[in-house]
């Protein structure tokens, strides 16, 4: 019997050390503001996935998923711009390059490099960021602020470079179940 | 212990192995969340028109929630006033003021006074239907029109021994569109007018016309439209509307140039109140529309 629940224990610890693998969420947000002198837009229903064994983080957001509070922008932000309609989303599949310095049984706010592929309007460009994991009871919450250049992607527009910055300043934010 | 050692390794490893297998695919597991979620998703179809208003009559368009959207129609005098008369842009022009309120992303109110005839409407207008792919799939937006205009003009009231409550006429309109593709929207218009007194001797007060319009994309920022009605019950001395245009969009303004043979910017001055024939005695107009963010909609980023 001792043996048995000695058995049970050891199984049940490297069980417990190797639980929480993949950290989900549906509702990460991403935010950016096309054009200088107009509100933001953001997008609160990104889909992203972190796994903490070997620090693989994807996000995928729909494009029409980014709101405005003026309808006209966001209308030519998915006709002109994005193109929405054949370009539904963008993604981003990469891996935390130190993933290993982030103990996520322990809280704190871990500094992380990212590195991967980013997906804007059909265009895939390989992308390194730095960012911050952040465990706090048991809730992992990753951020991230990059600038994308709008040319990179194909995105072309006569305001691009006067009133629509040739550079976006894009923070993310997504907080794991 | 031995034992003990060589079966909680084996635990482990096995639980390790799961989580590997689990791990690896997170990429694929992504791909797969978005598939599920494009199919379990409603994809609405936007800018069917470029603005809520095709040219005179309305499009099946209503502006975002929070929004209000200052309106500017504007028509000149007739072209065949020729190069003394600057081709009609010395007047006598007519002009519509409006304010539209966008209540919610499917309903959206509006106020405007007419220089013709000295008229004041309001409208509401509310999406019944939105086109759609995805999991709700829909072909068409079908949106309904409701105004009520009162004419304040002495002079035609006296014409027409029109007096109180005459004054006033309603139209009901049911705009069915649909964006094709990128390229190309139709819409048709079934529009009943009524009047509480007509003008002219002998003529219905529910007056029935048939709208048809379309927009044609040229380039990203400049699109062809063209409107007609149709009149099913005419009063003689009047003509159908044709206007034939071209949006051109600027950031939060949208610039409506246009043709057209119609004086009137409301559904009863318009649609059955044309008096010149399109053609023989054309007038160039546009609209201009500024669109502000009056309340912003929750979960919106803010500025800066």
């Amino acid at each position: 019997m001792k043996k048995v629940s000695l058995v049970l224990a050891v199984a049940l610890i490297s069980f417990a050390s190797f639980s929480q693998k993949v950290y989900k969420t549906n509702a990460a947000q991403i935010k950016f503001q096309p054009i200088t002198e107009e509100a933001g837009c953001t997008n609160n229903q990104v889909q992203s996935v972190l796994s903490s064994t070997d620090g693989k983080i994807a996000f995928s957001a729909l494009i029409k998923g980014f709101k405005f509070s003026n309808s006209l922008l966001e209308d030519h932000f998915n006709e002109n711009y994005m193109e929405s309609t054949k370009f539904p989303n963008a993604k981003f599949q990469g891996i935390v390059t130190n993933i290993k310095e982030v103990n996520f049984t322990k809280n704190g706010v871990y500094k992380v490099t990212v590195k991967g592929n980013l997906t804007i309007h059909g265009v895939t460009k390989e992308v390194t960021t730095t960012g911050t994991i952040e465990i706090a009871g048991g809730k992992v919450i990753a951020k991230a602020n990059f600038k994308v250049k709008v040319a990179d992607y194909g995105i072309k527009g006569l305001y691009i470079g006067q009133k629509i910055a040739a550079e976006q300043d894009i923070t993310v934010t997504s907080t794991y179940e | 212990m031995k034992r003990i050692l060589l079966v909680s390794s084996l635990i482990a490893l096995v639980s390790f192995g799961y989580a590997q297998t689990d791990t690896t695919d997170v990429f694929k597991m992504m791909d797969e969340n978005d598939k599920k979620a494009a199919a379990s998703a409603t994809d609405y179809t936007t800018a069917t028109f470029k603005s809520t208003r095709v040219i005179q009559g309305p499009s099946i368009e209503t502006i975002g929630a929070g929004n209000m959207d200052l309106r500017i129609l504007h028509r000149f005098a007739p072209l065949s006033g020729g190069g003394k008369e600057m081709f009609g842009l010395d007047g006598p022009a007519t002009i519509r003021f409006g304010l539209d309120f966008g209540i919610t992303n499917t309903l959206m109110v509006g106020i405007g006074r007419s220089s013709y005839q000295k008229e004041f409407d309001g409208f509401v207008k509310y999406k019944l239907l939105r086109q759609s792919t995805g999991k709700v799939k829909m072909p068409i937006t079908l949106t309904y029109i409701g105004t009520i205009m009162d004419v304040t003009d002495d002079a035609y009231k006296t014409a027409n021994d029109i007096s109180g409550s005459e004054a006033i006429s309603y139209a009901h309109a049911l705009a069915i569109g649909r964006k094709f593709n990128d390229l190309f929207s139709f819409q048709v218009t079934p529009t009943l007018v009524h009047y509480n007194k007509v003008p002219v001797v002998g003529a219905k007060n529910n007056q029935f016309a048939l709208g048809l319009a379309t927009r044609l994309r040229i380039s990203k920022r400049v699109n062809f439209t063209a409107e007609y009605y149709h009149r099913f019950d005419q009063m003689t001395g009047f003509e159908d509307a044709v206007s034939l245009g071209f949006d051109f969009e600027t950031g939060g303004h949208v610039f409506q140039l246009h043709f057209t043979n119609a004086t009137g910017m409301t559904e009863r001055t318009f649609i059955t109140q044309t008096a010149d024939k399109f053609g023989s005695n054309t007038r160039f107009g546009f609209n201009l529309t500024r669109i502000f963010t009056i309340a912003k909609p929750k979960g919106v980023a803010k500025a800066g």
